[in-house]
Formats: structure tokens, C-alpha cells, sequence
């Protein structure tokens, strides 16, 4: 069996110097807040994103109510545009209970969502040296992926396809040559549509997903958080297990040099 | 078209691409089959917008708003921004012959002091709200920049994002409201079809039609985050309002990548003093058919839905296409404590409060979602 980076035989996702034996990351910027319990229940998750918007201090509707004990919220900096904003709404988040993690979301596209790498990597640089456990969201680029883990990033989080999109895992070459080569957990984040794109990036030894449109606009969403919690488990234990090899051809039962054993006999 | 030398002139060729555009469109060009492709393919462009404005697509309206759906599912998911207009100040230099403010209108004109705008604010942040829209008729005199920033500064205190709907300003008029605590700007170009806009713009300084359309660029000059786009439907073609209003976002979109678009989406209605002014209303189908064919042709952007729509309109339309919704409105100044009531500008159709609107988005499935922003 193989022991995934960072981890021990026990298999568990270790995140800032805490574990976490569930590999889904579930996103809940999408749907109505009663559903979230259910979601995180059905899910297994252990994680959960928390859009800022909703962190609200003595608000009618605060997201930290709605987060089952023992779920850390994973608050996000999506609205920033540059490094410095990012910034200021890591530390907001701190200051409103939201504890030490933060996945890091700087864009400057509104239509495609993609995030700025650069921006991304100076955030990064400035809030770990703070304490965070800075989980970046990031367009999937081997050196940009080496300069945030040398930032002090706790992982990677490279995007499938856009935000939102449902389209899969559009940059899955990419995302394995991450895999290969950093030695923080991979964190598959956005455009997984369906749960066996979540089986297979886990297939390709990423060391979790984060998931959130494609479970919020289903039509029943605990029911679909279930769903994806089984593929990704079923990843891992196909990655943990050591995948068959892939032919291009079939493997012939009467090869082509069958002969040359006919006239030794 | 020409720009008179006392207001700022910015370099941009997007009025000149989406004037030529406009002009060129005939919506009686577009098959239903074209309408077909524009409903149903991944990647949509301006032919496909086009296509989606025509009549052609009429038959085909209930396909649309499926799609619609999808879309704003999937870019915004039960989410709906909840936000309430509030009216400083209803004195206007402008004759607009549509409108309630129009400065020969003689009608009850007023501005909220500083004190009235704290109180109205007050008042509506314990509604729950946490955006606020500010508005104020176009008088550069009575709502000068320096009276609109104090109230944006204001606004800071009791609500998370603050837009701005006031008359068009100068990239430093915009830069001071920005550092007095404004998010975003919004304006009406009301008709994108230059001829009909001065036949309804008798008088005053919204006479210059590229002044106002290129309001929204100065903003993002100036560094706002978002800008908000309109046509009043109905004073025009509203074909190629809507055509226009589209290409118009889109190519600012396009110059500035950041930039948060939004389209609301308003029809005429009547106002008190504008009985005379005549016009064609648009249907509730074709006012569906525009709202579709902006979320289908830019899914990332905002929608707002006007309180002139009735309830069972907006409660439909939100759950299709919309994204913003204002609830407890008055569209008279001092109209929500009632400290100052003014005449309004128009007559609205939805004066439920922001409870009400609450709850009918819970029963839809939706969530009502206060503020975007910290």
C-alpha cells in the first residue's frame, strides 16, 4: 500500500498540524443554510468552506451556527481582487472566531473566476509568516505551485475547470505533474461536475477534493453529498491500492510471437 | 453627439462598437433555429444574444427560462441579494418627459440633512438589510458630489455594500464617492437609440448622450468594483435597448476584466405629472425574454429586479434569472421613516418588507443573502 506524502500508513490528510481522515472538502457558498448540516453529514466532511459574506457577527443568519462541532470552517477571501485585500478578510476572519485557516482566493476576471497566481503567491508569503494555514486556490502552474509551497503554503488547491462550470477535470495533466512534484497535499478545488471526476482525480493521488456547485445544484443535495463521498473514497482506495496498468491495445491471448514457442515444441 | 468641452472626455471606442452595432440589429433577421443554437450551445457570443432578443425566440420562451435557470444556479446557486433603494434627494435640473422628478414637474421637492439620512438608514439596517442604494435626482446644485459622499459615508456605518445611482459624474467625482465608502455605480442610459434620446431629454445636462454612456468607464477609472447597466424599456425599441444595454456591459467587461456587471431591468411605468407622455409598454413575456437573454448571454452577471414588477412577477423571475431584489421600498425621499415624505419618482407595485420578501425566497428554495462583502 502506499503512504501518501505528509501522511503515515494511517492515511490521514494533515492540514496545518491537524488530521483529517476525510478527504472532501465541501463548499457552501451555493445553498441555503438549513441544508448545510445534512450536507456535512452526509459528506463525512471535516471541512467546510465559509464565505466570508456569511460569517456575519450577530446577524440573522451566521454560518458558524450552522457547522456541525468538530467541522472546521475553512474561510475564503473570494471578492478580493489584489494580495492586500485577500489579507484583510484573512484577518477579519480570525477576528470573527474563524480560526487559523483560510483558503486564499484572489480574482480579478469576473467572468471566468480564474485566479491571479501572482497575487495568490504574495498573499500566501504574508499570511503564513502570520500563522495561517493558508490553503491557495490557484491556476495549476508547477513553478507558481513551488514558489507558493516555498510561501509557507499548507497545500495547493488547483482548479479543474472554472468555477461553477461542471466541466470536469479539464486540467487533470497538469494537476498530476503537481502531484508528482510538491511535496504539500494537492487539493483538487474547483470544476468537478460529478462524482466520478472526483473518483478519478483521486484515482490520480490528489490528496482531497473541495466541492460545491456540483453538489448544490443537484437535485437532492445531501443525497449528492453522499454521492461524492463514496467516489472519493473509492479514488483513494484505488490510488492507495496501485492502479492496473493501461494497455492502447488488448493483450492478446495469441500474441503475435506465438509462433516462435510452436517450433520449439 | 459632440461632448461639450466642460465635461470630461475619456479615450474609449466603446460607445462608437456598440452604437454601430445596435443600429445594424434587425431582430426580424433571426430564425428559430438560430434561437435554438443560442439556447442550447456552451459558449455564447453577441449573434447569440442577438438571436435571443428576437421574436423568433417568443415560442420559445419556456426553453429559455430553463436554461436561465441553469445558469443562474449554477454561477449563483439559491443565493439572492436582498438590498432597499433609499431617495436623499428628488431635485432635478433634467426634463426628462418620462419621469415623476422632471424639474417642471411641480411636485414636492426636498433633500434629507445629514441627520434625515442617518435616521432613514438607521431605520432600514434594523430591517436587517445590508446594502443600500442611494439615489438622488440629477441636480448638481441641491445633491452636489461632496452631499452624496457624506451620505455614502454614512451608509458605511449601518451597511456592508453601498451603490451609487446618481447623475453621471467626472472620474474624480466618482474617485471622491469611492473614498466616502461607495461600491458600486449604476446608471440608466434609458435609450441607447441616440435620436429618441433627445427627443425625451428636452433639458438639462442629460441632454449628452456620451457624457452619460460612458459614466459607468469612468467609474472603473476611478476604481469602483462594479457597475450597473439599464435601459428604461419601453421609451425605445426595446429590442434594441436591451440589445444594446447587453453589448454595452459586455464591452466594458471586456476593457475591464475585474469589473462586476450587473443589469437591472425596468420597464415604464407611470408617474405622478406624466400622464401626457405616451409609450409602449412591454409585456410581461417580452420582459421575461430580455431578462433571459442577459442571463444566457452573460451568466456571471448580476440581475436586479425592479419594484416596479409586481410580486407575482418578481417571485417567478427570481427564481429564474434574478439574482437581486430590493424589498421595503419607498421610492419617496424620507419615504422610509417618513420624517420627509416626498412625491416619488415612479409608482411601484411590490411594497412588501424585507420580511415578506424573506420569506417568499424560503418557500421558493431560495436563500436570502444580505451583503456580498465585509
Amino acid at each position: 500500500m502506499k503512504a501518501a506524502k505528509n501522511e503515515d500508513l494511517r492515511d490521514v490528510l494533515t492540514l496545518g498540524g491537524r488530521e483529517f481522515s476525510s478527504r472532501f472538502i465541501l463548499g457552501s457558498g451555493k445553498y441555503s443554510l438549513t441544508l448545510i448540516r445534512a450536507a456535512v453529514e452526509e459528506a463525512g466532511a471535516q471541512m467546510i468552506t465559509l464565505a466570508l459574506r456569511r460569517a456575519e457577527r450577530g446577524g440573522a443568519e451566521n454560518i458558524l451556527d450552522y457547522i456541525p462541532e468538530g467541522v472546521v470552517p475553512l474561510p475564503n477571501t473570494s471578492g478580493a481582487r489584489t494580495a492586500e485585500e485577500a489579507v484583510r478578510l484573512a484577518r477579519l476572519a480570525r477576528e470573527l472566531g474563524c480560526g487559523d485557516f483560510v483558503k486564499i482566493e484572489v480574482i480579478r476576471d469576473s467572468k471566468y473566476l480564474l485566479p491571479d497566481n501572482h497575487e495568490t503567491v504574495r498573499a500566501t508569503e504574508i499570511l503564513a509568516a502570520e500563522g495561517f494555514v493558508v490553503m491557495p486556490y490557484m491556476y495549476p502552474d508547477l513553478n507558481v505551485a513551488r514558489d507558493l509551497q516555498d510561501a509557507g503554503a499548507a497545500c495547493v488547491m488547483p482548479l479543474a475547470a472554472p468555477i461553477g462550470s461542471n466541466r470536469g477535470l479539464v486540467t487533470i495533466d497538469f494537476i498530476r505533474i503537481l502531484v508528482e512534484e510538491i511535496d504539500v497535499p494537492v487539493i483538487v478545488d474547483a470544476g468537478i461536475g460529478r462524482p466520478s471526476q472526483a473518483c478519478e482525480a483521486m484515482e490520480s493521488g490528489v490528496a482531497a477534493i473541495m466541492a460545491n456547485t456540483a453538489i448544490a445544484t443537484a437535485g437532492d443535495l445531501p443525497a449528492m453529498a453522499g454521492a461524492f463521498r463514496k467516489a472519493i473514497e473509492a479514488g483513494r482506495a484505488a490510488y492507495l491500492a496501485g492502479l492496473g496498468r493501461v494497455l492502447d491495445t488488448a493483450d492478446p491471448s495469441s500474441p503475435l510471437t506465438g509462433f516462435l514457442r510452436d517450433d520449439d515444441a | 453627439m459632440v461632448q461639450p468641452d466642460d465635461l470630461e472626455a475619456i479615450p474609449s471606442d466603446v460607445m462608437e462598437r456598440v452604437l454601430s452595432l445596435a443600429e445594424a440589429y434587425d431582430a426580424s433577421a433571426w430564425s428559430e433555429k438560430q434561437v435554438r443554437r443560442a439556447i442550447h450551445t456552451t459558449q455564447r457570443g453577441v449573434s447569440d444574444f442577438a438571436a435571443l432578443l428576437s421574436p423568433s425566440a417568443a415560442p420559445l420562451l419556456e426553453e429559455m427560462a430553463q436554461a436561465a435557470r441553469s445558469e443562474t444556479r449554477c454561477r449563483f446557486g439559491n443565493s439572492v441579494s436582498l438590498f432597499t433603494p433609499i431617495y436623499i434627494s428628488n431635485h432635478c435640473e433634467n426634463q426628462c418627459v418620462y419621469c415623476g422628478f422632471n424639474a417642471r414637474n411641480r411636485i414636492h421637492r426636498t433633500r434629507l440633512p445629514a441627520s434625515g439620512i442617518e435616521s432613514e438608514m438607521r431605520g432600514i439596517a434594523e430591517s436587517g438589510l445590508r446594502e443600500i442604494l442611494i439615489l438622488t435626482g440629477e441636480s448638481r446644485v441641491k445633491s452636489d458630489v461632496e452631499y452624496i459622499g457624506e451620505a455614502c459615508e454614512i451608509a458605511r456605518k449601518y451597511f456592508r455594500a453601498v451603490g451609487v445611482e446618481v447623475y453621471p459624474m467626472d472620474v474624480a467625482g466618482y474617485a471622491h464617492l469611492l473614498a466616502h465608502g461607495a461600491d458600486f455605480v449604476t446608471v440608466f442610459q434609458e435609450t441607447y437609440d441616440p435620436v429618441r434620446y433627445g427627443e425625451v431629454h428636452p433639458g438639462g445636462r442629460k441632454r449628452v448622450f456620451p457624457y452619460r454612456f460612458n459614466a459607468q468607464e469612468r467609474a472603473l477609472i476611478a476604481g469602483f468594483r462594479g457597475v450597473g447597466f439599464a435601459a428604461l424599456l419601453g421609451l425605445s425599441d426595446f429590442r434594441k435597448d436591451a440589445f444594446a444595454t447587453g453589448l454595452h456591459a459586455y464591452f466594458i467587461q471586456r476593457k475591464y476584466p475585474h469589473a462586476e456587471i450587473s443589469f437591472s431591468c425596468p420597464r415604464l411605468r407611470p408617474v405622478r405629472g406624466g400622464s401626457a407622455f405616451r409609450f409602449s409598454s412591454l409585456t410581461e413575456a417580452e420582459l421575461l425574454q430580455v431578462i433571459c437573454a442577459y442571463r444566457l448571454f452573460m451568466p456571471y452577471a448580476n440581475i436586479t429586479l425592479s419594484s416596479r414588477e409586481n410580486a407575482r412577477f418578481r417571485d417567478n423571475v427570481v427564481g429564474i434569472a434574478a439574482t437581486k431584489i430590493s424589498a421595503g421600498v419607498s421610492v419617496a425621499v424620507g419615504g422610509h421613516s417618513g420624517i420627509e415624505k416626498s412625491d416619488g419618482q415612479f409608482e411601484i407595485d411590490d411594497a412588501r418588507s424585507v420580511d415578506e420578501i424573506r420569506r417568499m425566497l424560503a418557500s421558493r428554495g431560495l436563500q436570502a443573502v444580505m451583503s456580498d462583502y465585509l
